[in-house]
C-alpha cells in the first residue's frame, strides 16, 4: 500500500524545491539586480540636517561696520516627545499665551507627529539664556540655532535691503534654495545675494522609524561644513548716509550721492524710511505688512524708483544739445519778458536781468532762454525735418544715462522716460511742431528721471562728459572684483569742450557774481556748482529739485536731492545739498541754522 | 531503560542540528531586530532577545521531554491530546486575553500562551492516527469527510477568534493527504482553489464564470478528444444566454444583468446534461458538471467570505496584494518597507547589527512575523539562500525520515509536520518579499515568541521520538 503512491515523495519534494527556488529568484532580483531599494533605504534612515551658514558682513567704504549677524534661536516641538510640562512657566519664559502654545502644538501634530516642526521663530539672545536653563524642563522641545542680520545703525534700509525667507519661486529658480532658507529680497542684500549667502552645509544623521537622531553617519565623513558668507565693502559713507537721513527726515524724496572718479554711490536715501531692524527676527512678518500698508510707502525705494520731471535742471541737457547741434552757440544771447510766449503757448519765468548768453541763463535759469533754445535744436535747419531733430535730440539726452536703467548694481532699478518720436506722433498724429513740445525745454512734461540719474548727471558734467555707471560695491572680502561694467568710462555724445561753459555756469549758480538760484548753498572755499529744478506736477506744490558737485576742479562729490513738494529748488533743496557737500568735504558744518531750519520746516503731504 | 538509553543513539541528529543552527539564527536576527545601545546585555530580560533566550531554554526542554516519552504514548493519546486542544481554542474564545483585535491569547502573569499554536500539533497527530487506522481506506468518500472534519473543527474555531491567517496553515494536510493515496485531483484541487479564490477576489462574477466556463470546456475537450461534444456546449450556452435575456427584458422587463443571464443559462444546461446522462452514459461529463457547479458556488462564497468575515486589515492586505488598492502609510507600508529592508541588503549584505532598517524599526512586527528581513538586510542574498536552503534541507529530510517509516501513523505524522512547516515558511517569507499577501504567521523557529517556538519544537520533535523507534513499531 505504501509503495503504491511513494513516488508521490518526489512530487511533494517538488514542490518544497520549486517554491524554494521560485523564492529565491525573487530574493536575486531583488537584493542584487534591482538598485532602487537601496535608495529608498537611504531615504528611509538618513536624515539630512542643513548647517546655515552665516551671511557676509557689508561694511561702509571706510571700513566701518554697518551689517552684522546675530544669533537666533528657532525653537522647535517634536510632538511625539512631548511630555505634560509646566505651561505657565513656560509661557512667561518665552512671552507667549497658553492659547499659541495650544494651537501651535496642534498644528505642529496635524503636521507630523514625528517630524519637528517650528515652534516659536527666532527667540532672542536674553530669553533664549533664560530658556536654556529650563529646558529639560520641557521635553519635546529644542532649540534650532539660525543667524539673523544686525543693523549696527538705523540707516540706509533701501540701499542694504532685506532679506526674506524664500518662497517657492526663488526655488524653482535656483535649486540651491530650499524652504525656511533665507534670500536677500531687495537692495544690497538682493544684488550680492550670491556672495552674501555663503554655502549651506549638511550634516547627515542616522534616523529611526520615529525621525529621532541615532547617530552620525559614517562618523560624519560625508559631513559638510557650512562656508560663511562673502564680506562686502560697499560705497556708501555711512556717516554721510546717516547725516542725509536726518536732513531729509521731514520730507518725502530721496539723495544720491556719487564719487564722480568712480560711479561708487556715496549715499542713497529714500523718504520715508524705515529701521531695518524691523525687517528681521519675529516682528518682521508684521512689521512688514504694517510697512506695506502704510499710505506713506515707506519700503517705496523713491532713488531708485520715482520718476519725476527734472524741472530746471534739465536746461543743462538742453543747453549742451545746443551746443553740440550748432543750434547756439555759447554767446547766443535771448531777451526774456517774464516769460516766452509763442502763438497761444506761454510759459512764464521769473525776474531777472535780460537778455542773458548761455552762461547767464544757467545762473538765472531764464526759461524764455530755453525755449528759443530748444525751439532752434527741433527747427534747426541742418536737420531734414522736425522729426530727425528731435531723434537727434533723444538721442544726444539719452547718452546721460536717462530714459533707460542705467544698469546700477542695486535691484529694482527704473529707467525713466524720455518719450519717443512715436510716443508723439501717435498722441499728436504727427501734428506737431517745437511748441507743441516745449515744455520739454524746462525738464517739464513727460519726462521722468530718477533720483539716481539726476545724481549721476552732475557726475557726467562734474567729469566733464563721461560718467562710470553708478555701483554700491567696491571690494568684496577685500578684493576688487567688481563687475568690470563699473570700470569702464561711460561716454556721453557730447565735446568735453562744451562742459566748461555749463560748469561755470552752474558756478555762477550758486556763487553769483551778482545773482543766482542758489546762492544760498554756496560755501567759501568749496566751489560748489549746482542747479536747481523746480518741478511742477499734478500732486500739489512744486517738487524741490537740486543737482550738484564739488568742487569746480577735480570734483570729489556729485549729489541730486529731489524733495517732492518742497517748492523751489533753493527752499529745501540746496540747503540739504550744501549741507551734505560741506561735511563729506570738511567733515564740519559752518551753518548750524540751516540743520534747525530743516528740522523743523514741514510740508503737508497729502494722504494719498 | 534499554530505550532511553539508546534514544540518543537513533536519534536523528542531522535534524536536531538544523534545527539548532535554525534557532540560533533566529535569535541573532531577533537581537538585531531589537538591539539598542542603551540595552546590550544578551540577557537582558526586558528586551525580547533576552526573553527569547528563556524561550528557547524551555523549548530545549520541552524537546528532551518529548525525546523522553514512549513512543507509543502519541498515537495512543492523538485523539485525547486533539480534544484538549479543542477544549483549549473553546476557552481562549471566552478567557482569552485580545491582542490585535484577535481574542488568541491566554495570560498566565508574564507568560502569553497562543492554543492556535499547539492546535496545528494536536491536529497533525488526530489525522495520523485516523489515517493510520487499519480499517481506513483512501478511495472512500466517508475517509475524505471524517479527514476534513478533523481538519476542519479546529479551523473553524481559529476563524471565530477571529485569526484568518493561522486556518490557512491547516490547509497544508492536504499533502499528507496526498501522499496517502487521496486521488491525484486533490492537489489539482488544492491549486484550483487558490486560484479560483484569487480570480474571484480580482475579477467581477461576470468574469469569473466565464473563466469557469473555459476551464470546464478545456476539461471536456483535453479528457474527451471530441470537438463536437465542446461546440454543441457553447452553442447551447450562447443560445440559452439570449433566450433568458429575451424573456428576462421583453417579457418580465427586468433590467439587463448578463451575469445573471449567463448564469441562468449555464445551470438550465448543466441539468439538461445531467438528466441526458441518466439515459446515456458519457464518461467525465457528470465530473466536470459537478466541477463548474462548485466552483460557482466557490467563487460566489469567497466573495461572501471575504466580504462579510475577513476583517479591514485582512481585506486591506489582500486588496493590496491583489493590486485593487494602494495606501502607502497604510497597510502597504508593512510591506514597502519588507521589501525596501530585504532588498537593500545586496549580496553580502550591510552585516549583523549595521541593518538601518532594521535597528531603526522602519519595519513593523520585525522580531515576529517579518523576521526574515532583518536576515534579508544584514546577511544579504547570501543570508537569504542559506535560510531557504536550510529549509529546503529540514523539509526534505523529514520527507526522506517520513518514507522510512514503517508504521503508517509515523509516516502521515511526518508529512503532516513537513506540510505544516513548508506551509509557514512559504506564506511568511512570502509576503516579506510581496509575492503572497500579509498573513500573520510566524517563521517556523525564526520569529520571537514562545508559543510558536515551542509548538514547532514540539512538531519537530514528536516526529524525531517517533522515527528514532521505528525500528521497533510496527503499525
Amino acid at each position: 500500500m505504501n509503495n503504491q503512491y511513494a513516488n508521490r515523495y518526489y512530487i511533494i519534494s517538488g514542490i518544497f524545491v520549486l517554491v524554494v527556488f521560485v523564492y529565491l529568484i525573487r530574493l536575486f532580483f531583488m537584493q542584487i539586480i534591482d538598485t532602487s531599494y537601496k535608495f529608498s533605504a537611504e531615504n528611509n534612515s538618513q536624515r539630512y540636517v542643513t548647517l546655515y551658514p552665516a551671511r557676509g558682513l557689508i561694511y561702509d567704504r571706510h571700513g566701518k561696520l554697518i551689517v552684522s549677524n546675530q544669533a537666533a534661536y528657532d525653537l522647535m516641538v517634536n510632538p511625539q516627545e512631548l511630555r505634560p510640562f509646566d505651561t505657565s512657566t513656560f509661557c512667561s519664559i518665552l512671552g507667549i499665551t497658553p492659547d499659541y502654545v495650544r494651537l501651535t502644538i496642534r498644528k505642529a501634530r496635524n503636521y507630523s507627529r514625528y517630524k519637528s516642526s517650528p515652534f516659536l521663530y527666532q527667540i532672542p539672545d536674553s530669553v533664549y539664556a533664560a530658556f536654556q536653563e529650563q529646558l529639560y524642563k520641557f521635553p519635546g522641545f529644542y532649540v534650532q540655532p539660525r543667524t539673523l542680520r544686525h543693523y549696527e545703525r538705523k540707516i540706509a534700509a533701501h540701499f542694504l535691503g532685506y532679506v526674506g525667507e524664500v518662497d517657492s519661486s526663488h526655488i524653482k529658480n535656483d535649486p540651491y534654495y530650499q524652504m525656511g532658507d533665507y534670500i536677500g529680497m531687495s537692495g544690497l542684500e538682493k544684488a550680492y545675494e550670491k556672495e552674501l549667502r555663503g554655502v549651506k552645509g549638511v550634516k547627515i544623521y542616522l534616523v529611526d522609524v520615529h525621525n529621532r537622531i541615532k547617530g552620525s553617519l559614517a562618523n560624519g565623513r560625508f559631513d559638510k561644513p557650512a562656508i560663511q558668507g562673502k564680506n562686502i565693502t560697499s560705497t556708501i559713507d555711512a556717516d554721510l548716509q546717516a547725516y542725509g537721513e536726518k536732513l531729509i527726515k521731514n520730507f518725502r524724496g530721496g539723495i544720491v550721492a556719487i564719487e564722480p572718479s568712480t560711479g561708487e554711490i556715496l549715499v542713497l536715501t529714500s523718504n520715508p524710511s524705515y529701521d531695518p531692524q524691523m525687517l528681521i527676527g519675529r516682528g518682521r512678518a508684521s512689521n512688514f505688512v504694517k510697512l506695506r500698508d502704510d499710505p506713506s510707502n515707506p519700503l517705496f525705494n523713491r532713488a531708485l524708483q520715482s520718476k519725476n520731471p527734472p524741472g530746471s535742471t534739465f536746461k543743462l541737457l538742453n543747453a549742451l544739445v545746443g551746443l553740440q547741434t550748432g543750434a547756439i552757440s555759447p554767446q547766443s544771447t535771448f531777451g526774456c519778458a517774464m516769460g516766452y510766449t509763442a502763438g497761444p503757448v506761454h510759459v512764464g519765468c521769473h525776474l531777472h536781468p535780460t537778455p542773458l548768453d548761455l552762461i547767464g541763463s544757467i545762473q538765472y535759469s531764464c526759461n524764455a532762454y530755453y525755449c528759443n533754445v530748444f525751439r532752434r535744436i527741433i527747427d534747426n535747419p541742418k536737420e531734414n525735418d522736425r522729426f530727425s531733430a528731435y531723434q537727434h535730440w533723444r538721442e544726444l539726452v539719452m547718452s546721460f544715462g536717462l530714459g533707460k536703467k542705467i544698469q546700477t548694481d542695486l535691484p529694482h532699478e527704473l529707467g525713466g522716460n524720455i518719450p519717443s518720436l512715436d510716443y508723439y506722433n501717435r498722441i499728436y498724429r504727427k501734428s506737431w511742431n517745437s511748441i507743441t513740445i516745449i515744455s520739454l525745454s524746462i525738464g517739464q512734461g513727460e519726462i521722468g528721471i530718477t533720483p539716481l540719474q539726476l545724481a549721476n548727471m552732475a557726475a557726467t558734467i562734474a567729469n566733464r562728459g563721461y560718467y562710470y555707471i553708478p555701483h554700491s560695491v567696491k571690494l568684496i572680502n577685500g578684493y576688487d572684483s567688481i563687475d568690470n561694467r563699473f570700470k569702464q568710462k561711460q561716454f556721453t555724445a557730447f565735446d568735453s569742450s562744451y562742459f566748461e561753459i555749463i560748469v561755470e555756469g552752474m558756478y555762477r549758480a550758486v556763487n553769483g557774481p551778482g545773482g543766482g538760484t542758489a546762492l544760498n548753498g554756496s560755501v567759501k572755499g568749496l566751489d560748489i556748482c549746482g542747479k536747481t529744478g523746480t518741478a511742477q506736477n499734478p500732486h500739489g506744490d512744486d517738487h524741490s529739485i537740486f543737482i550738484a558737485f564739488a568742487p569746480r576742479n577735480n570734483p570729489k562729490i556729485a549729489i541730486a536731492v529731489y524733495i517732492e513738494n518742497g517748492g523751489f529748488g533753493a527752499t529745501i533743496a540746496v540747503p540739504i545739498a550744501s549741507l551734505m557737500i560741506e561735511k563729506y568735504l570738511t567733515d564740519t558744518i559752518t551753518r548750524p541754522w540751516y540743520e534747525e531750519y530743516l528740522r523743523t520746516k514741514t510740508i503737508i503731504y497729502p494722504k494719498n | 531503560m534499554r530505550r532511553n538509553v539508546n534514544i540518543w543513539a537513533r536519534v536523528d541528529w542531522f535534524t536536531i542540528i538544523i534545527y539548532l543552527i535554525m534557532v540560533l539564527m533566529g535569535w541573532l536576527n531577533i537581537y538585531a531586530a531589537v538591539y539598542s545601545e542603551e540595552h546590550r546585555s544578551i540577557f537582558d530580560w526586558n528586551m525580547r532577545y533576552g526573553k527569547q533566550l528563556l524561550w528557547i531554554g524551555a523549548a530545549l526542554i520541552i524537546a528532551l521531554v518529548t525525546l523522553s516519552i514512549d513512543t507509543r504514548a502519541y498515537s495512543f493519546f492523538a485523539y485525547v491530546i486533539y480534544a484538549l486542544s479543542l477544549i483549549s481554542l473553546l476557552l481562549v474564545l471566552v478567557f482569552g486575553k485580545e491582542v490585535n483585535g484577535a481574542r488568541a491569547w491566554f495570560e498566565i502573569g508574564q507568560l502569553r500562551l497562543q492554543p492556535t499554536e499547539f492546535a496545528k500539533v494536536a491536529t497533525c497527530l488526530a489525522l495520523a492516527k485516523y489515517l493510520s487506522s487499519y480499517n481506513v481506506r483512501p478511495d472512500k468518500i466517508k475517509t475524505w469527510v471524517i479527514a476534513g472534519i478533523i481538519m476542519f473543527v479546529p479551523a473553524a474555531l481559529i476563524v471565530l477568534q477571529p485569526d484568518v491567517g493561522s486556518v490557512v496553515v491547516f490547509a497544508a494536510f492536504t499533502l499528507a493527504f496526498y501522499r496517502e493515496g487521496f486521488p491525484g485531483i486533490i492537489l489539482l484541487f488544492g491549486f484550483l482553489l487558490i486560484f479560483l479564490s484569487l480570480i474571484a477576489l480580482i475579477a467581477s462574477p461576470l468574469t469569473v464564470l466565464i473563466i469557469i466556463l473555459l476551464l470546464a470546456f478545456a476539461a471536456l475537450f483535453i479528457l474527451r478528444l471530441r470537438i463536437a461534444e465542446v461546440i454543441i456546449g457553447i452553442v447551447g450556452l450562447i443560445i440559452g444566454y439570449f433566450l433568458t435575456k429575451l424573456i428576462a427584458t421583453h417579457i418580465l422587463h427586468l433590467p439587463n444583468n448578463s451575469y445573471l443571464f449567463l448564469l441562468i443559462s449555464t445551470i438550465t444546461l448543466g441539468i439538461i446534461t445531467l438528466i441526458n446522462l441518466a439515459f446515456k452514459k458519457i464518461p467525465y461529463l457528470f465530473w466536470i458538471v459537478l466541477f463548474t457547479f462548485l466552483a460557482i458556488g466557490f467563487t460566489y462564497s469567497v466573495d461572501y467570505l471575504f466580504d462579510n468575515f475577513l476583517q479591514t486589515h485582512q481585506q486591506q492586505r489582500i486588496n493590496i496584494l491583489l493590486g485593487k488598492e494602494s495606501d502607502p502609510k497604510g497597510a502597504e507600508y508593512n510591506v514597502a518597507q519588507s521589501k525596501i529592508a530585504i532588498g537593500s541588503g545586496g549580496l553580502f549584505g550591510k552585516g549583523f547589527l549595521q541593518g538601518t532598517q532594521t535597528k531603526f524599526n522602519f519595519v513593523p512586527e520585525q522580531s515576529t512575523d517579518f523576521i526574515f528581513c532583518t536576515v534579508g538586510e544584514e546577511w544579504g542574498f547570501v543570508g537569504s539562500l542559506i535560510v531557504l536552503g536550510l529549509f529546503v534541507i529540514l523539509l526534505l529530510r523529514i520527507l526522506h525520515l517520513s518514507e522510512l517509516q514503517r508504521s503508517a501513523f509515523s509516516r502521515i505524522y511526518g508529512y503532516g509536520v513537513a506540510a505544516i512547516l513548508f506551509m509557514h515558511m512559504a506564506i511568511n517569507i512570502g509576503m516579506t518579499i510581496g509575492l503572497l499577501p500579509v498573513i500573520g504567521i510566524p517563521l517556523p523557529f525564526f520569529s520571537y515568541g514562545g508559543s510558536s517556538l515551542w509548538a514547532f519544537t514540539l512538531l519537530l520533535f514528536i516526529f524525531l521520538r517517533l522515527d528514532a523507534s521505528r525500528l521497533e513499531v510496527l503499525r
